[in-house]
């Protein structure tokens, strides 16, 4: 037979394709769940692993529950409104306009102590980056952060998800006289007394920049939000205040 | 039959040809990008030659069976569509079972796709020759394209980060102390070329067959 035929060439490739398009679907098909599994298994563990709690990925689904406390989705005013904040897919979010965007948001209680986990999800240099930042409950300090990605360069800015960029978070702060600054991954590194700055990756700076816009992009979404919060927690403090101040008073008539 | 085809000659040299005067990557000069990209740790590097294994000596043995049936005019759209339904079912299957590796593997899924080794050896080898032959051809060339990414991760992790496979090799060794400090120019891009240069260099300087008549 003349494999050279134009007749032959146009079925080979049809068949060609057939066969391929049928082999790739019912591989991806058949291997879903088992893929989103995982996916869901290495959220959780992302987010245990955002307040410091790293275990392997098959314990997430065990000890999730016991620290994570809530799960809230707020709006860009700062309302809580109704919704499931683990199943909000942060991709699809950002396309929306930042005014109709859902924000999950996850509270945490470890020793007695709460910690606000906020989603992250940005630009790196091939392809998306994500990650998850707890603050301590002061809304400024950060309690702990996680990065990752989908296709950063291996040794450069892949190294985002590595401890030794991810450590240098924890303690720093976010807000400087009440304005939003963020935390910025800086080129060439960060001087030791900056409390807004971490150093960045070597060779890995578009990546780095593409952190540090996450970063910043996503806190100012919830700063509606913290604002309510911070209010709430001053009544609370002055209310206690006016409480203890109300039971001396009864003491000292009595 | 699968005596004769692992002991002879002839079918040894498929084996050792591409280790060292035929290398795909300091000789016929094929490969560089991924040489150049995923060079600056050992880990990465591995994985990468690993990956090209299983696709490559795959891959040769399929259009190898489909050598007499491909229409010449469109060999190499068969053969794109052979390694990349090959590399992609690969990454499903890991993806479902072995969800760690598969993340390792994810920037190489891409570039194994684009390797030009893979393309060059299936239109140079495999669409010539019967199956077995192909299997051993992808090996060899394998191996040859491994050990270069290899010895260049080697260097350039040791050299720019101090670590090998991510063990602080040199901080242990309290070389630091002694006022040496990492070379940071080892892990940009430019420095895989410089190496794989320095590789060329050597062994042309070494290997006879290599060395050009006036």
């Amino acid at each position: 037979m003349d494999v050279n035929k134009n007749s032959y060439t146009f079925g080979f490739a049809a068949i060609m394709v057939i066969v391929v398009a049928a082999l790739l679907s019912s591989a991806a098909i058949g291997l879903k769940p088992f893929q989103s599994k995982n996916v869901l298994l290495e959220k959780k563990q992302n987010i245990l692993s955002s307040v410091g709690i790293n275990i392997e990925r098959e314990e997430a689904d065990l000890k999730y529950p016991s620290v994570i406390k809530e799960e809230l989705v707020i709006n860009s005013k700062g309302e809580k409104i109704d919704g499931i904040a683990f199943d909000i897919d942060l991709q699809k979010e950002l396309k929306k306009d930042p005014s109709e965007q859902s924000l999950p948001l996850y509270i945490s209680e470890i020793n007695g102590e709460r910690q606000y986990i906020i989603p992250l999800r940005g630009k790196g240099l091939w392809g998306p980056i994500w990650g998850f930042i707890s603050l301590e409950d002061d809304l400024n300090k950060v309690f702990g952060a996680v990065f990752d990605h989908k296709t950063e360069t291996p040794g450069l800015g892949a190294e985002i998800n590595m401890p030794f960029f991810q450590d240098p978070f924890i303690g720093k702060t976010i807000f400087e006289s009440g304005d939003l600054v963020s935390i910025k991954v800086v080129k060439g590194g960060a001087s030791e007394d900056d409390m807004h700055g971490v150093d960045g990756i070597s060779g890995g700076t578009i990546t780095s920049d593409g952190v540090t816009d996450m970063l910043m992009e996503r806190l100012n979404m919830y700063l509606p939000y913290f604002a309510k919060l911070k209010l709430e927690m001053e009544l609370n403090n002055t209310s206690a205040q006016i409480d203890s101040s109300l039971t001396l008073n009864d003491l000292i008539t009595k | 039959m699968a005596k004769d085809l692992l002991l002879s000659k002839k079918n040894r040299k498929l084996l050792s040809d591409p280790l060292d005067d035929n290398n795909p990557i300091t000789v016929q000069v094929l490969g560089i990008c991924s040489a150049l990209a995923i060079t600056v740790q050992l880990k990465p590097a591995v994985v990468m030659a690993l990956s090209v294994l299983v696709v490559l000596s795959v891959a040769n043995v399929i259009v190898s069976l489909m050598r007499n049936m491909i229409p010449s005019r469109i060999r190499i759209i068969v053969f794109l569509v052979v390694i990349a339904t090959l590399v992609i079912l690969v990454d499903q299957v890991l993806k479902a079972f072995v969800y760690d590796v598969s993340k390792e593997l994810s920037v190489f899924v891409g570039l194994i796709i684009t390797n030009c080794i893979i393309c060059g050896r299936l239109e140079a080898f495999a669409m010539a020759n019967p199956p077995g032959k192909a299997f051993l051809d992808g090996l060899g060339n394998s191996f040859g394209y491994g050990i270069i990414l290899i010895v260049v991760a080697f260097f350039r992790e040791l050299l720019g980060a101090g670590t090998l496979y991510g063990y602080p090799v040199l901080e242990k060794l309290g070389i630091y102390e002694l006022g040496y400090e990492n070379n940071g120019m080892m892990i940009l891009p430019p420095m895989a070329l410089v190496t794989v240069g320095i590789l060329i260099w050597w062994q042309r300087s070494r290997n006879e067959k290599l060395i050009e008549n006036k």
